[in-house]
């Protein structure tokens, strides 16, 4: 093809936006009618020290999006083309690219870089491209450095992009050898050893084995903390990244070391330039992460099968540690509460303290009080502020013994405070404190309330008054009043709060109208807020909620009224209406509950579906998340009349199922198809057909987002009692997909924990679908449709049981699923159940489970089995 | 390589509320799946149909013309009769306790697969526990007493955590001395019906349910009957010795024999045995309505529409028949409950069958009768009055089949 690339590829960034689409066409054309010309033409231009950088630069990229993609199934079928490219083409692309890592030209090198990792992403897994590793690394001595540089960042992209099993460990030697030798001080190049202290940075992940050798280690942890002396500012940047992963990933190498991090991390935190100073102060944070999390799993309780044990660094420092961070608070920066994306010292050194004082407790009280009391009241307000929020910091994690004094003590003052104080700020830092305090010191389980009746009119007085004031401040008064109303949450008939249930409603609604309500998220809050009263109200103002809806319903109708909206206009009143209805859902899940509310309010749902109705109609390609949400609740609430909207519905219901795009939507739609189910019963039949269709569709995908299978699995359950033996014609096609699914989850060997998360959770979703396939077709003379599926469920109960990984759960799904089989199939269950391997074993397992809902569904399981054998 | 974001959240609630709701919709969501599983577990596998002669058997005052719906009786099942209220639960309950029959001779292999007990005396019935009361019905479907218990569902307490879908049936005997229920079987228990359960496990499930729930303990506001089970014998030497013999809290009336391996089955069964004598019980001779014995064994036999008088059992044994002309003086129709008196020429029988009854009328059973006698209640009244059927023939029986069983063995060694 005689094509002027370069001209293309020029044309193609140019300003002018029809030379710039002509040329994207044909690039496009290009690729279309031949892509291995297409893919040499681009990484030789890539290659071509003759070419311009621009174009070299956009052929590069072209090339590593001919590779990769965000979407899984797009990037499936990007890996499998290129897999199946001739070998010459791309034995040829990878030596253009190896080869313009020599390049002069940085950008050049580096978007080489970048691409040579994509591929080795796509080859190395497939034992493809042996020889890149050793080549990238042999002769790298003798190279000029911009080579070397090149050479260290492709590494550190590769090791991005591959996992450690990838790549041997003789290999990994070589690499970590090369790259902190990058990074020691000897190293002249700047630009060399910053690609090496990055590099490192990916690497780390494959270090398992240098990190277990004591001298290796040693190697890495000096060089590493050499390099946060450098006296250029990237490197320090970039080798404090490498300590903050080095602190998670090897948490419990860490003790030898402690000492020094401490040391030079204290005396960035003070002195270096912030970018530097930020990350030290996250060194720590991420040490407290790892002791949360270690002292939330083993509950302090160690013993010799304890992975890791806690090393209690953060305890041990303390004493220098406390200060250093008190100090940072005083470091705030003036409208830090209005910017949304503002992150500084003081607001980093404040989270760490927050996470310091969670690893402590108690131990921190002491040493924060002092600050507090010594500043709470100082002119300069930064002082106050930092005050505050140290004393909002230890609310989380001390004991109330500990605490409940203090805020006693406090709570008056604080509520002075967000009324009087002349700073902005500060109210912002108090309200926050006060939601803090009712959050972690509030609610029926605090054995001596701090809220009495004596200040409760106070508080709600304050908090409502603050939020007339600045956004951010107003936004925070929500979020207190959010916490003090959830502390009311089981109290029965009656509320502290239903005297004031009026007042705070009109106020949450004159909230959302305010003309600034879109800053600082101060909209969402007051509804969010709405949400949380209405959520725990009572009895007493069952009345008050019911004129709610009528207000929430009008608001919805104006947001419909709205014509020809910019896109701008049409992205608020989106978000307006999940607002809206987020809120109905919650009002009508309240009324919902008791059967004289419900009558109230069904008054309104006609008029609520036509809102709902509306809503969805806005919209062409997609339906609203919240507004499904909605339904859900309002279908459970009408039970079998749901079925009168249902020609309206239906088509948003098929839409929602069909986005796989929108995994959440999909998601709550499939759970929305559960909840008709159960209001209609069999009266959902009619839509069975479309729907079973939509989902087995939705299953066979491999663009939707795997955590959408389970809940469609479930669904086929849900379908399936609610139609009983109509089901027959569904199984052929759904009775296949479980098994398969059910082969897929059976063993987990070798999975992560996540992975073995997702595996109980797809179990979890085939045993659901068969109980409510199997329970459907009770007492129907079809039953004698499933016993070819039997055996297969046995299997699967068989060797989910051997496994010997599944949650509680799954283990109570799993032996119900036994009862069903059981009690549906009867003595045709009976002798399968007999020949079974471990069905005995699991039942008895089940049997002297402590966890009682997994004893109970075991005693009803021997209950089925024993009638089916007995028959 | 740029450097990494490490912005954390910021004077930030964990949680959005909008997260919450998805969370709060997807727990309300699986916690109704898992209602509606639960509830089709508790629909009770095997229907326990109205069998067709369920209307022909009514009296008068219920009667009802077979309707189309017939069909549809049939399927009712366990749950919906727990629900049932009225003259509906009444012609239901009066078709559904099992009805031992009585013990005219020892069956094989008593030892090995029967249990005994000491039975209460008092009223038999059916206590059903549903929807926050205890209602107990007589053999007849009237009602006994309505009542809060502590049985699953028996009470509208606030701290009932059960849910509205359960419910228990169990087979009593109500003992007016100490206002006890004592359970002999379990028919139902928290919405999981027992009916196609053996013996043996309906009898462990009984015993490991019942004082779990507080039925047990003595009456308080919630629970105003006590309810206590009947210790149950394997039927070897030491346990029919011990129900004949031991003290129990109760008024004897008879013992109570059950197959280990038979379901529960509502009617007539042979698998359920009563036998007495007047070690064990008060009432060996049925009494007449003065509480006298009479001198003459008195029978209730069902005037079927061809003249034929038939005992309550399926299928019928028929024990002679009315002519026409003394039907249609006396103005009875079929389905009638007749009382008889055996005269002197007593029962007669060939080859074991009965060949001829004498017979004598004496009229028209009283309403709350519902039931004719049963072929094995009849020989057993009538045995008992002329050649008994004594405890030293069970313990015969029993020590016949340990010998047969240790003669096996012997033949083996030899």
């Amino acid at each position: 093809m005689a094509m002027e690339v370069t001209q293309v590829l020029l044309s193609a960034q140019s300003v002018d936006s029809t030379v710039r689409k002509h040329a994207e066409e044909t690039l496009k054309q290009f690729q279309e009618q031949n892509l291995p010309v297409f893919l040499l033409s681009l990484s030789a231009e890539l290659a071509s020290e003759e070419k311009p950088v621009d174009s070299r630069r956009l052929a590069g990229l072209i090339l590593k999006n001919a590779l990769d993609a965000k979407e899984q199934h797009r990037k499936y079928e990007l890996v499998q083309r290129w897999l199946s490219l001739d070998v010459a083409v791309k034995s040829q692309i990878r030596a253009y690219l190896l080869q313009t890592l020599s390049s002069t030209v940085s950008d050049a090198r580096s978007t080489a870089s970048q691409v040579i990792a994509k591929v080795a992403g796509i080859e190395l897994p497939q034992k493809q491209w042996p020889e890149l590793i050793g080549s990238l690394l042999s002769n790298v001595h003798q190279v000029p450095p911009h080579v070397k540089q090149a050479t260290l960042e492709t590494l550190g992209y590769i090791c991005e992009e591959v996992s450690p099993d990838v790549i041997e460990q003789d290999q990994v030697n070589k690499i970590l050898t090369l790259v902190v030798q990058g990074m020691n001080a000897n190293e002249a190049n700047i630009d060399v050893r910053l690609a090496a202290t990055r590099a490192l940075y990916n690497a780390l992940g494959f270090a398992q084995a240098n990190f277990s050798n004591d001298m290796e280690r040693d190697y890495i942890m000096r060089v590493v903390c050499e390099a946060t002396l450098s006296p250029e500012v990237k490197i320090r940047q970039a080798s404090y990244e490498c300590l903050v992963s080095i602190g998670s990933t090897y948490y419990e190498k860490l003790a030898p070391y402690i000492q020094d991090i401490f040391n030079i991390t204290s005396k960035a935190v003070r002195e270096d330039e912030e970018q530097v100073a930020l990350q030290a102060i996250e060194f720590w944070s991420s040490i407290c992460d790892e002791e949360i999390d270690i002292l939330e799993e083993y509950g302090g309780d160690f013993t010799a099968d304890s992975d890791v044990p806690c090393y209690y660094f953060i305890k041990q420092a303390l004493p220098a540690l406390v200060p250093l961070l008190l100090e940072t608070l005083l470091k705030q920066e003036e409208d830090q509460d209005q910017d949304e994306g503002a992150w500084n010292l003081a607001m980093a050194g404040g989270t760490c303290l927050g996470l310091v004082v969670r690893t402590v407790g108690d131990d921190i009280v002491p040493l924060v009080m002092p600050f507090i009391e010594e500043n709470l009241s100082k002119e300069d307000w930064r002082r106050r502020e930092a005050a505050t929020y140290a004393f909002g910091s230890i609310l989380e994690g001390p004991s109330p013994d500990k605490l409940t004094p203090i805020v006693n003590v406090a709570l008056n003052f604080m509520l002075t405070a967000l009324t009087k104080d002349p700073s902005s700020h500060v109210k912002d830092t108090t309200a926050w404190t006060l939601g803090r305090i009712f959050e972690f010191l509030h609610g029926s389980a605090v054995e001596n309330p701090i809220i009495t009746p004596s200040n409760c009119q106070q508080i709600v007085t304050v908090l409502l008054e603050s939020m007339k004031d600045a956004p951010n401040v107003a936004e925070k008064a929500c979020g207190a009043l959010y916490f003090l109303t959830q502390g009311y949450e089981d109290l029965g008939s009656t509320s502290p709060l239903t005297p004031y249930f009026q007042d705070i409603v009109q106020c949450l609604l004159n909230v959302t109208h305010r003309e600034d309500a879109a800053e600082s998220r101060l909209r969402s809050s007051a509804y969010e807020t709405l949400n949380e009263v209405v959520r725990c109200s009572t009895e007493e103002t069952a009345r008050l909620v019911l004129e709610l809806v009528q207000v929430i319903m009008q608001e919805l109708h104006k947001t419909l009224e709205a014509q020809k909206l910019s896109s701008d206009e049409r992205e608020k009143q989106n978000e307006l209406q999940g607002l809206l209805c987020g809120c109905l859902q919650v009002i009508i899940q309240k009324l919902g509950v008791s059967e004289a509310t419900k009558f109230a309010f069904m008054q309104y749902a006609d008029q609520i579906m036509s809102l709902l109705l509306g809503v969805f109609a806005c919209r062409s390609a997609t339906v609203h998340e919240e507004a499904m949400l909605s339904i859900g609740a309002l279908a459970y609430a009408t039970g079998p009349n749901f079925a009168k909207y249902m020609p309206d519905f239906y088509k948003y219901l098929e839409m929602g199922l069909q986005n796989f795009e929108e995994y959440q939507v999909c998601s709550v739609t499939v759970g929305i198809v559960g909840d008709i189910c159960r209001a209609l019963e069999d009266k959902i039949l009619p839509y069975c057909d479309g729907i079973m269709t939509q989902l087995l569709k939705d299953l066979s995908s491999n663009q939707l987002h795997r955590s959408v299978k389970p809940p469609i699995f479930s669904c086929f359950g849900d379908i399936a009692l609610a139609i009983g033996e109509n089901f027959e014609k569904y199984l052929m096609y759904a009775m296949p997909m479980l098994q398969s699914a059910a082969e897929l989850s059976a063993h987990t060997s070798g999975a992560d924990d996540e992975m073995i998360e997702y595996t109980n959770l797809l179990r979890n979703g085939i045993l659901e679908a068969y109980s409510g396939i199997f329970q459907g077709f009770k007492n129907s003379p079809k039953t004698q449709l499933l016993i070819p599926y039997a055996p297969h469920a046995l299997q699967f109960l068989d060797s989910i049981y051997m496994e010997k990984d599944m949650d509680d759960i799954v283990m109570k799904t799993a032996i119900e699923v036994l009862g069903d089989l059981a009690d549906t199939l009867g003595s045709n269950a009976g002798s399968l159940i007999q020949q079974s391997m471990s069905c005995k074993d699991f039942l008895n397992e089940c049997l002297s489970s402590e966890d009682h809902l997994i004893k109970e569904s075991a005693e009803w399981a021997r209950l089925a089995i024993s009638r089916a054998i007995s028959v | 390589m740029a450097p990494h974001d490490l912005r954390r959240p910021f004077k930030r609630a964990a949680i959005s509320d909008q997260q919450r709701r998805r969370e709060l919709t997807l727990q309300r969501q699986s916690q109704h799946r898992r209602d509606a599983q639960h509830q089709a577990r508790c629909l009770a596998n095997s229907i326990l149909s109205l069998q067709n002669d369920a209307v022909a058997d009514i009296e008068p005052e219920f009667e009802i013309e077979p309707q189309p719906e017939e069909e549809h009786a049939r399927d009712f099942d366990v749950r919906q009769a727990a629900r049932l209220r009225g003259p509906e639960a009444r012609l239901w309950f009066a078709k559904q306790l099992m009805l031992p029959e009585w013990m005219i001779d020892v069956p094989d292999r008593l030892s090995v697969d029967w249990y005994v007990c000491a039975r209460p005396a008092g009223k038999r019935c059916f206590v059903v526990s549903s929807n926050g009361t205890t209602v107990s019905r007589l053999r007849n479907g009237s009602q006994l007493h309505r009542f809060p218990s502590a049985l699953p569902n028996g009470a509208k307490t606030n701290n009932s955590s059960r849910s509205g879908q359960s419910y228990c049936i169990l087979d009593c005997i109500f003992h007016e001395p100490d206002q006890t229920y004592y359970v002999i079987d379990m028919v139902c228990w928290a919405g999981m019906s027992l009916y196609e359960c053996t013996a043996e496990f309906r009898f462990f499930w009984l015993n490991s349910k019942l004082a779990e729930t507080g039925a047990c303990n003595d009456p308080s506001p919630y629970h105003r009957y006590s309810f206590k089970t009947v210790v149950v014998y394997n039927c070897d030497q030491e346990g029919l010795r011990a129900a004949y013999t031991g003290p129990v809290p109760y008024l004897k009336d008879g013992l109570l024999f059950s197959n280990k391996h038979a379901h529960y089955q509502s009617g007539n069964t042979p698998l359920v045995l009563v036998w007495k004598d007047e070690n064990c019980s008060q009432y060996v001779l049925d009494t007449d309505s003065k509480g006298q014995v009479p001198d003459q064994q008195q029978v209730v036999l069902e005037l079927l529409d061809d003249g034929r008088l038939a005992t309550s059992d399926d299928p019928t044994v028929i024990f002679g028949c009315l002519d026409r002309d003394f039907i249609q003086k006396t103005g009875l129709v079929g389905s009638n409950l007749l009382r008889f008196a055996i005269n002197e020429g007593g029962l007669c029988f060939a080859d074991g069958k009965l060949e001829r009854a004498d017979l004598h009328y004496l009229g028209k059973t009283n309403r709350a009768r519902t039931f004719a006698d049963s072929y094995s209640k009849i020989m057993f009244q009538y045995t008992a009055r002329y050649s008994p059927l004594r405890i030293e023939h069970l313990f015969a029986s029993i020590n016949s089949t340990n010998v047969q069983e240790n003669s096996t063995d012997a033949d083996m060694a030899g």
